[in-house]
């Protein structure tokens, strides 16, 4: 077995073992990485464009050298024969919307290319605390907006499976570089899907926090009231050992709860797991409704109860997130004015225009349109749109109302089951270029995972199988703060 | 369908530059979502509170107070600023 394949729990054992060190363990990712995205500038072309093929395009920043220097540490540590924390020595990429600091920060767009994080996301310094090996930062869509990590600045990712197919988003560079073994595990965010459909498109595990488990300090914001960050591992057991170092309540984000950490232990004859019909309808890929029953049925085989339930708002969820998000959104992407961060190019005149910039209001037209890319503006534009005079009440208060109705839906089953089954995705990964042009498609794919932010609970999307011949996740949704609960039965999947 | 006056407004109260063929573009576009946004319509929302965060959210209170750490932030990220003078950002002029 390859170093970069072991899990972190394999890892941690290895480490202390000294069956390798720390340092020769970030080198075999170091090396992995370069063979999975190198191409040099020297190559000649027919090289260079093969090359780029291949380029799986995870990282937008590579750390070497810091990386190096806590890897030494962990060593010299073990050295002294003191023990070592789980996560130490273990190689982690960071999804490039969390600051790390002193490394650039860019949010995959072009108005923070030139951004260095003055300071540490909480989880981030939870992580260093810890002995983390910070390879570097992954690529995403645009301000973590979208679902296949096409709208980044800086390329899109391609899916390790298939590399003609995008990788999910918008933390698809998180999840093609764990499911390339590019690093041992990463961090996302999850918005509307944002860690669990890269994670079901990957075939890695990735887990979206209850609202409010891990501060969001660090984290660039999109949509405050659904953001999450969340782990993306090779197993469910990493998972839990993640989630577990960056939980907890944060004094500098007002949003953050203290939860306990509980190993809580399962009676499989007790459990009861509902399957909302609203969930297999119309559009989902038969293909990936059959992997998803069939994971289903593997449950129900180990005596577990499996009974159908009804969320009789999932029809409006999609609706309801495509006003919430965009208008926190417009809101959150005001400070972007290029000038507490970020430059315009053309100091003279608009780019498209050949307008002189004689004022403040030129100069903020000049920047917002240089710096964000297509799908960042149309949900802008949506977002004030949606909160203009007029609208609001018919629009986002509206919505709001619905997202009450949501979490109620959520409430009431929650009274009868313990968790809830459902698809991650409603597709396979598509193909590169595919969806690009047709919004509204596009934000079909993350029809069955947007409920979830709106209603701010845990989900876990766990690999439980191929469909087409690729990856399909099975999303396993909990109660508030029952995170622990959700992955202990996905821990039971792999003892089918 | 909104009009190409309601997309310039819009553009403007976000701060956003376009070019004209972006204009129509936003146009369709943004008419398809809100078409199927539309959809919210059909739900009966009486007597129903709205929800803006899913756990209980409420305001937390600090000191005013000078703090040595928050110093050392604030001159790194004046830094990132383009143009700072004297420690304050520079803007253009507004009028």
């Amino acid at each position: 077995m390859e170093l970069t394949e072991l899990t972190i729990t394999q890892a941690n054992r290895g480490l202390i073992k000294k069956e390798f060190s720390a340092v020769e363990f970030c080198k075999a990712y170091l090396d992995r990485i370069r063979t999975c995205s190198s191409c040099s500038q020297n190559l000649d072309s027919s090289l260079h464009s093969e090359l780029k093929e291949k380029n799986i395009n995870a990282f937008i920043t590579i750390s070497e050298e810091t990386a190096f220097s806590q890897a030494k540490k962990v060593d010299d540590t073990i050295e002294e024969g003191k023990e070592i924390p789980a996560l130490a020595g273990i190689p982690v990429a960071i999804k490039d919307n969390i600051l790390v600091e002193d490394l650039k920060c860019t949010a995959g767009s072009k108005i923070l290319e030139n951004y260095i994080a003055p300071y540490n996301a909480t989880v981030v310094k939870k992580l260093k605390d810890r002995g983390a090996v910070i390879l570097g930062k992954t690529n995403l869509d645009e301000f973590a907006m979208g679902s296949s990590t096409e709208n980044s600045a800086f390329g899109p990712t391609k899916n390790p499976n298939d590399l003609s197919r995008v990788p999910g988003g918008s933390s698809g560079g998180s999840a093609a570089a764990v499911a390339a073994n590019m690093c041992c595990y990463a961090l996302g965010s999850d918005t509307g899907g944002s860690v669990r459909q890269p994670a079901s498109f990957c075939g890695v595990v990735g887990l979206k926090p209850t609202y409010g488990s891990v501060s969001r300090y660090g984290l660039i914001a999109f949509a405050s009231s659904l953001d999450q960050i969340g782990p993306m591992t090779k197993s469910v057991e990493d998972c839990k050992i993640v989630f577990d170092a960056i939980r907890g309540k944060d004094k500098l984000d007002s949003t953050s709860v203290e939860s306990k950490i509980e190993n809580c232990k399962l009676k499989i004859e007790d459990l009861r797991i509902g399957v909302p019909k609203e969930y297999f309808i119309k559009g989902i890929d038969p293909e990936v409704e059959k992997v998803t029953k069939e994971a289903i049925k593997k449950y129900e085989e180990m005596g577990i109860r499996i009974e159908e339930v009804s969320l009789p708002n999932t029809e409006y969820a999609l609706s309801c997130y495509y006003i919430i998000a965009p208008s926190e959104a417009s809101a959150n992407l005001a400070r972007y004015d290029a000038i507490r961060y970020g430059k315009i190019k053309n100091q003279k005149t608009r780019c498209s225009h050949t307008v002189k910039i004689k004022n403040l209001f030129d100069y903020y037209l000049t920047a917002r349109e240089e710096g964000f890319g297509v799908e960042v503006r149309r949900r802008i534009m949506l977002g004030t749109y949606a909160l203009s005079a007029g609208y609001y009440d018919a629009y986002y208060l509206k919505a709001q109302k619905v997202r009450t109705l949501i979490k109620q839906d959520f409430e009431k089953v929650f009274e009868k089951v313990d968790a809830i089954f459902a698809p991650v995705s409603p597709m396979s990964p598509f193909k590169i270029g595919e969806k690009i042009d047709d919004p509204l498609t596009m934000y079909l794919s993350d029809i069955f995972t947007i409920s979830i932010n709106l209603a701010g609970l845990p989900a876990v999307s766990l690999p439980c199988g191929r469909a087409n011949g690729l990856p399909v996740g099975l999303q396993i949704i909990g109660k508030p703060f029952e995170d622990d609960k959700i992955l202990e039965i996905g821990k039971l999947f792999g003892k089918v | 369908m909104i009009s190409k006056k309601e997309v310039e407004h819009i553009a403007k109260l976000a701060r956003l530059g376009l070019t004209e063929e972006e204009i129509t573009k936003f146009q369709r576009e943004l008419s398809a979502i809100l078409d199927y946004i539309e959809k919210l319509k059909e739900v009966d929302v009486t007597g129903v509170e709205p929800t803006s965060h899913s756990i209980l959210v409420e305001n937390i209170m600090r000191k005013d107070e000078e703090n040595e750490e928050l110093k050392i932030k604030n001159e790194k990220l004046l830094k990132l600023a383009p143009e700072t003078k004297n420690g304050y950002l520079k803007v253009k002029s507004i009028l």
